[in-house]
């Protein structure tokens, strides 16, 4: 396939400086420190236990570094709560899926909304005139999204009813719907078969593409990361061993070691 | 007038009959579709504009008379109004399946000489440019959804939007140009070509006229009192005739509205929400709702399950008898009607079938419970019998003459004879033209009398009805000179839920034996219900609980057949269930899903040796197409088991199983 406009890769969107966090006296990360451009597909690999959802959690305030510097979109964070950076245009996606198991499909990508939402609570409640009108909306986004991802058939049903793999692809519609800037993916890949990935591979290229949407993205399968990703971070034991596009991090014999050293088996 | 049949002969082509529609019926919806999940809906007028846009779009992009326009998608109005578009210009629309693999295409695309082609989206458009590229055609390439498009440089790739704004353009220049090309259409012309799903070799492009299908689709609308309020979901392949012919001809021709579905996913909701009120569905989406009720009622309270058994057994003993018009006592009236209200009404709800007037099957023999289940809810459901060169309808059947193994009477106008050697042959006003561009298979179809040679054998039972048994050329004998119908035993086995596909062996053999797929939906609940782990297809396929399911149905096929005294002899000896699922994809099936007998035997001969040898086991090896195209290898050691036959209609044991 000819691509006629290449994806243009910006500036700086997000900038992690020496970030450290530990637990107790557990390190889960030690001075790290990389980059997201905008518009770019970033991933951070790493064996089990490197660290991988811990820095993820940092960028998305739910953790706080006890040590180093977040700057995103060129103001350095201080203490942060994830519903400030939710509203500061980040979202994401969970290791292990945390949607509403009783509600439909429809209605789990709507709470993606929630905080685009302007009526109150009482508003909401009456849904007359302006609260209405505002639902109508966000429904038709929500739709847009539906439509994306292919799920129209499964719009009704309670995602507790559905398959693994759909659960995902409804957990990528509700960061979604908030319409983010910066798109963060927590092992969006795990424990899906080939197809399943492949779908997946293809909607977080078609979402980077169709919206420009910058991507952030955890996997421990490097073999679609590579595939996808315009650079890549590898971290082991809470350090960042390498740094680069996939071609010179597969080559690098630190990841060769992390992978496939005797100590990770 | 709310038939809509004028019999007006200046109404001879599809756009003269859409810009009377427009006229005539111009506020009244004539399509539908969801988008962003709401039903969105042109009336006649409306849907006319468009399709006049279409047309001048087309022209502008170089169509003109008697060029072939390539259609490939999921049914999207925009693809029904390029059919009538490209008429309007004297081109004739040729409709491609959807999920054909690349080089089933290409042959397609390259046999009419197409030029041009309408593509749904980016996945057909992608199809599109790999033929380009060994064929030089489509040279252009229109598409609708501009989803993942934006990065193509590709030549020849035309946006709809850009088709729409160009043929704006050429109205703006020509504004008579449209209507002169429009009154230039006569009823002789080429309407459109359909390709047979080719059985056998190469598939032929069926050439209709309008005549062909416009005075077939009156006849059919008169036999089934159709009118512009009726409304249908398109939903089958828009490349098969009879979606050609549901959808589009007689909805021109009674203006009545089509509905698409949201997506092939969403069909069972759609249909609840639009409610048909004609319904056209082969065997195997019967079945396929059938398989999902029962599994439901399984799964449902002891009350609710209590509650379906009784009620369908009342509908069973009451139901059919009632809408055939015999007598019924009043006591079973009172219970059928409180079972309407209790259990039919709510389960016709929810299958979308409440609204139904007329229902139809074809293209393979419906499993008589299946069919007794519907018509037992109150739903008057039919065969007919039909093919892509007679513009569907040669056999129908009509209310209250309903028999669930036969195709019912000659349709109007249509004459049927049955040559010697069993095989049908017919003669109607939807006799195809001509095979394009293949000279000797149309002398080869066409009688000098004007017949149309089926190619099925077939008799008339005592009452005029016309029952099918099998292909006439399929129909052989055993080496003992036994009546050998391979698809009649195939379908009986396939009768049982589940079995899903079968292929049975015998000419010049000693005995009968088959091939058997399982449902997996089916079979794979049944084994849940036992506690029968299992990850896949060819997991399951190899349980020994599950190869003992398969015998008895197998047995009971076997006891079946004992019963009628020229099949008797043809009962299945030994079977094997295969390790995978019959595909289109691998050429197994045609894409109407029909078995393809020689290529499967040829495929899998080992297996075919193994069913007549002693052996209990056979190895096979196939490689296998993915959904992306890909092949793989899969490879497994089939256990070959023996079934217990009957005499013949005493019923008397053979001999012991294995």
């Amino acid at each position: 396939m000819q691509h006629a406009a290449p994806r243009t890769i910006g500036e700086t969107l997000l900038k992690v400086e020496d970030v450290s966090l530990g637990f107790g006296g557990v390190k889960a990360l030690s001075g790290v420190s990389f980059d997201v451009r905008r518009g770019e597909i970033r991933a951070i690999i790493g064996p089990n236990g490197a660290g991988k959802s811990s820095m993820l959690n940092c960028i998305n305030g739910f953790y706080q570094p006890s040590d180093g510097r977040i700057t995103y979109k060129g103001k350095a964070r201080g203490a942060m709560r994830p519903y400030e950076a939710a509203r500061d245009g980040i979202a994401r996606t969970f290791q292990n899926i945390a949607l509403f198991r009783g509600m439909s499909t429809l209605d789990n990508i709507m709470t993606g909304r929630m905080l685009k939402m302007n009526r109150g609570f009482l508003w909401q409640c009456l849904h007359w005139g302006p609260a209405q009108k505002e639902e109508i909306e966000h429904r038709e986004a929500v739709e847009r999204v539906i439509d994306f991802l292919e799920i129209q058939a499964i719009r009704k049903v309670p995602v507790g009813r559905l398959p693994y793999g759909l659960q995902k692809r409804v957990e990528l519609g509700r960061a979604l719907a908030a319409e983010p800037e910066l798109l963060l993916l927590d092992e969006p890949m795990a424990g899906m078969n080939l197809e399943e990935k492949e779908d997946m591979c293809r909607f977080i290229l078609d979402v980077n593409e169709q919206f420009g949407t910058t991507i952030a993205l955890i996997e421990h399968d490097m073999g679609v990361v590579m595939d996808i990703s315009d650079r890549v971070v590898v971290l082991e034991y809470g350090r960042k061993i390498a740094d680069g596009v996939p071609d010179e991090v597969k080559a690098d014999p630190k990841v060769i070691d992390a992978y496939l050293g005797t100590g990770h088996g | 007038m709310n038939g809509g049949i004028s019999g007006d002969s200046t109404l001879d082509t599809f756009p003269k009959l859409l810009m009377r529609n427009a006229l005539a019926r111009g506020q009244r919806p004539a399509m539908r579709e969801k988008d962003l999940g709401i039903w969105q809906s042109w009336t006649w007028a409306e849907s006319a504009a468009e399709i006049r846009r279409i047309a001048c779009g087309l022209a502008a992009i170089g169509v003109a008379r008697e060029d072939k326009v390539v259609l490939v998608g999921d049914n999207r109005p925009r693809l029904y109004w390029s059919i009538c578009a490209a008429q309007a210009l004297g081109a004739v629309p040729v409709p491609v399946y959807q999920d054909a693999v690349a080089d089933e295409m290409a042959f397609v695309i390259e046999h009419a000489e197409a030029r041009v082609a309408v593509a749904e989206d980016q996945e057909q458009v992608d199809k599109l440019l790999l033929i380009r590229e060994r064929t030089g055609l489509p040279k252009t390439i229109v598409y609708d959804d501009p989803r993942g498009m934006r990065n193509y440089a590709n030549e020849g790739l035309v946006d709809f939007e850009r088709l729409l704004a160009g043929g704006d353009d050429l109205a703006k220049r020509q504004p008579g140009f449209l209507d002169a090309e429009i009154a230039r259409g006569k009823g002789s012309d080429a309407s459109v070509m359909l390709y047979t799903s080719g059985t056998t070799g190469q598939p032929k492009g069926v050439l209709l006229t309008y005549e062909n299908v416009i005075r077939t689709a009156e006849n059919a609308i008169r036999f089934d009192g159709l009118t512009q309020d009726d409304d249908i979901l398109a939903y089958l392949p828009m490349a098969w005739v009879g979606d050609h012919i549901f959808s589009y001809a007689e909805a021109y021709v009674a203006g009545f509205c089509v509905s698409c579905p949201e997506s092939g996913a969403t069909v069972m909701t759609d249909l609840k929400e639009i409610g048909p009120s004609f319904f056209f569905a082969p065997p195997r989406i019967f079945e396929n709702i059938l398989t999902q009720v029962a599994i439901r009622m399984e799964d449902a309270g002891a009350v609710k399950r209590w509650l379906f058994h009784t009620f369908m057994g009342i509908a069973r003993r009451t139901g059919i008898a009632m809408m055939d018009g015999k007598d019924v006592s009043l006591v079973d009236r009172l219970l059928y009607a409180l079972g309407e209200r209790l259990v039919y009404g709510p389960l016709k709800n929810a299958l979308g079938l409440a609204r139904m007037r007329v229902g139809y099957t074809a293209g393979e023999a419906i499993g008589p419970d299946i069919f007794d289940f519907y018509r037992s809810l109150g739903l008057n459901l039919k065969q007919l019998y039909g093919a892509t060169e007679t513009s569907v309808f040669i056999c129908m059947q009509p209310d209250g003459q309903i028999k669930s193994d036969t195709v019912g009477i000659p349709a109007p106008e249509v004459d049927i004879k049955i040559e010697e050697s069993g095989e049908v042959l017919v003669r109607s006003p939807g006799i195809f033209k001509t095979y394009y561009k293949n000279d000797a298979a149309t002398a080869a179809a066409k009688t000098a009398d004007g017949f149309y040679r089926t190619g099925d054998a077939g008799f008339f039972d005592k009452d005029g009805h016309l029952k099918i048994i099998d292909r006439a050329k399929d129909v052989g004998r055993l080496s003992d000179g036994t009546l050998f119908a391979p698809k009649y035993i195939e379908n009986k086995l396939k009768f049982f839920s589940y079995i899903k596909e079968a292929v049975a062996f015998g000419h010049g053999r000693e005995y009968v034996a088959c091939f058997v797929n399982i449902d997996l939906e089916a079979a794979g609940n049944w084994a849940e219900r036992r506690g029968i782990a299992y990850a896949s297809y060819q997991e399951l396929a190899a349980k020994p609980e599950v190869l003992a399911l398969v015998q008895e149905c197998v047995e009971k096929a076997n006891r079946d057949l004992s019963e009628d005294p020229a099949l008797a002899g043809s009962q299945i000896r030994r079977f094997l269930v295969l390790h995978k699922e019959l595909d289109a994809d691998d050429g197994e099936l045609t894409r109407t899903r029909k078995v393809r007998r020689g290529f499967i035997a040829d495929r899998y001969g080992d297996l075919v040796e193994g069913l007549y040898s002693g052996r209990e086991r056979a190895h096979i090896a196939t490689t296998v197409t993915f959904e992306d195209g890909r092949k793989g290898r899969i490879e497994a050691d089939l256990a070959i088991r023996e079934a217990q036959r009957f005499a013949p209609a005493a019923h008397v044991e053979l001999r012991k199983a294995g």
